[in-house]
């Protein structure tokens, strides 16, 4: 299974996660994991996902998600997690 | 399971550190192409270079969005046109068609640089060799995405003094025809000692004779990340400073090798390898000169420049080597003047000149790199510089390189302006004293003794 990542960042507000759930059930993505933390007084949030069940390829997705994050003013992005897994295990 | 902390520790590197991965360059062989006469060789290679290239941006494109890293260059390397060119081309002029071939084709392409209009010089020129040098300011004048390269000289055989002199006349004339364009031509054209055959930077790249038919090279950066691991660790220990850069450098190797592994496996062409090196751009905090300033340094030129760039050059290495399978190309710590601030700065500041950056290439990648010196400096003067760069190289068995420009029609204090990622280079004075009857002896001078090391 492929994992996506999905990372959103900015101020906290009522809302967020919700919002973004809705999204990634309204185009079958799965969640795996969620997890967050503040960070220099900006609310960080990450979902591991599984977007392979998707009828929307993942530059789509990536595209919408980074929309529904500016209307809440969030910055929301959507990466591969070899990325992450690559850089920082060896 | 992938950990928050490390999700923005790297998002972070992207978006507030400049982390990107430089360049994903195809290297095209052309020896195939070769034959019949030059309308019919400049087909063929339009049409191989073309067809092989055709989704080396998509996908570039493609993988930069799936993994959230900018890709910022996608660039072609050919096999050197002196070869592929020799049994074809008459005269100079022949030469420029085939540039212009080139220039179409990476249009078509899409891409934003093609590297191979070189010639391989280090023993002795071909007649095809010095009509492809001879042809230089003209093609470079009438081409704007083709890149040209001639290595002149190497550790195994000296240096071509003949080339180096003529070089040194073409660089001359290239400032003087594309004088209206900030002497573009000069910024386009690189010459080596040792030159690599797989390197994927620009204006070096080349396809050398020593490849397969296809490979992809990917050019990994991020002075950027290094400078700001590097800010947390001020006042340490050289052993804590050496293991924050090693470290780091090899963070950012993966990203290219992981970039590297999935383009190759896209476009269906081998993986060359991972040229792991420190490239700036003039963006505020890409820069080699800053870091060099984090490490202790009040400019990049002071005092301990040379030591302190040989520690980060080495520690790069170090790190990334381990990231990666295969390096190779020029990997290190490249040190531009136009296309990194800290350096212009250290220029105009009076911390740095040219003897200071000829020594601090003997220990770092590459070479006299995005000079502008007076318009009126000579013909032999610029040969000169060349020579001794050159020398650095062969001695030190080391790849090393010029990229200067003479600022036709300008002197010390005036600027040239290139835009994007070349930047602005101030003018550099440049030691005027004479080296006509040394440019002026005819032959080349013999390789080195490669025992009794000194």
């Amino acid at each position: 299974m492929k994992k996506t990542i999905i990372t959103v960042v900015g101020t906290d507000k009522v809302g967020i996660i919700a919002k973004v759930c809705n999204y990634l059930a309204e185009n079958n993505v799965n969640i795996l994991d969620i997890s967050q933390t503040i960070v220099q007084g900006y609310f960080n949030m990450m979902m591991v996902v599984n977007a392979e069940e998707s009828p929307k390829d993942l530059s789509v997705l990536s595209k919408e998600l980074s929309e529904v994050g500016d209307e809440i003013g969030v910055l929301i992005r959507l990466q591969h997690e070899d990325i992450f897994k690559m850089m920082h295990r060896i | 399971m992938v950990d928050i902390k490390e999700v923005i520790e790297t998002n972070r590197m992207i978006d507030d550190m400049n982390l990107d991965v430089r360049t994903i360059t195809m290297g095209i062989s052309l020896l195939d192409c070769v034959g019949g006469d030059l309308g019919s060789t400049c087909d063929r290679i339009y049409k191989k270079i073309t067809e092989s290239a055709k989704d080396l941006v998509k996908v570039g494109n493609e993988i930069g969005e799936e993994y959230g890293v900018p890709i910022v260059n996608k660039r072609i390397s050919v096999t050197p046109i002196a070869l592929v060119g020799g049994s074809v081309c008459k005269t100079s002029d022949d030469f420029v068609e085939i540039a212009k071939t080139l220039d179409k084709a990476a249009e078509t392409c899409g891409v934003n640089f093609i590297g191979g209009y070189s010639a391989l010089v280090s023993k002795g020129m071909t007649a095809a060799d010095e009509l492809l040098i001879r042809s230089l300011p003209k093609a470079l004048a009438t081409t704007k995405l083709v890149c040209s390269s001639v290595n002149v000289g190497s550790t195994k055989t000296g240096i071509d003094m003949d080339a180096v002199r003529l070089i040194g006349e073409m660089i001359k004339e290239t400032a003087e025809l594309t004088k209206d364009d900030s002497c573009m031509g000069c910024a386009k054209f690189v010459v080596f000692c040792n030159a690599p055959d797989d390197n994927p930077f620009m204006a070096g790249a080349f396809h050398g004779v020593t490849e397969a038919d296809k490979i992809i090279n990917v050019g990994v950066s991020g002075p950027g990340v290094v400078r700001a691991a590097l800010t947390k660790v001020r006042g340490k220990s050289f052993e804590v400073l050496c293991e924050t850069i090693k470290k780091t450098a090899f963070k950012i190797t993966r990203v290219g090798q992981l970039v590297a592994q999935d383009a190759a496996k896209r476009l269906d062409v081998p993986f060359g390898i991972i040229d792991l090196s420190l490239a700036p751009t003039p963006a505020i905090g890409d820069s080699v000169g800053e870091i060099l300033e984090e490490i202790g340094l009040e400019y990049a030129g002071a005092p301990g420049t040379t030591a302190a760039l040989a520690l980060l050059n080495d520690q790069v290495k170090k790190g990334g080597v381990m990231a990666s399978s295969y390096v190779g190309g020029l990997s290190g710590a490249f040190i531009p003047v136009s296309e990194d601030q800290r350096m212009i700065d250290a220029v105009e500041a009076g911390a740095l000149t040219l003897e200071k950056l000829e020594a601090m290439t003997c220990v770092c990648s590459v070479g006299l790199d995005m000079i502008a010196i007076p318009g009126d400096t000579k013909a032999t003067t610029i040969s000169g510089i060349i020579a001794d760069e050159m020398a650095l190289g062969m001695v030190n068995q080391k790849t090393t390189a010029v990229r200067i420009i003479p600022a036709i029609g300008k002197g010390v204090g005036d600027r040239l302006d290139f835009g994007g990622l070349l930047g602005y280079a101030p003018v550099m004075p440049v030691n005027t004293f004479s080296c006509d009857a040394f440019i002026g002896r005819t032959g080349r001078i013999p390789a080195p003794i490669h025992s009794f090391k000194n």
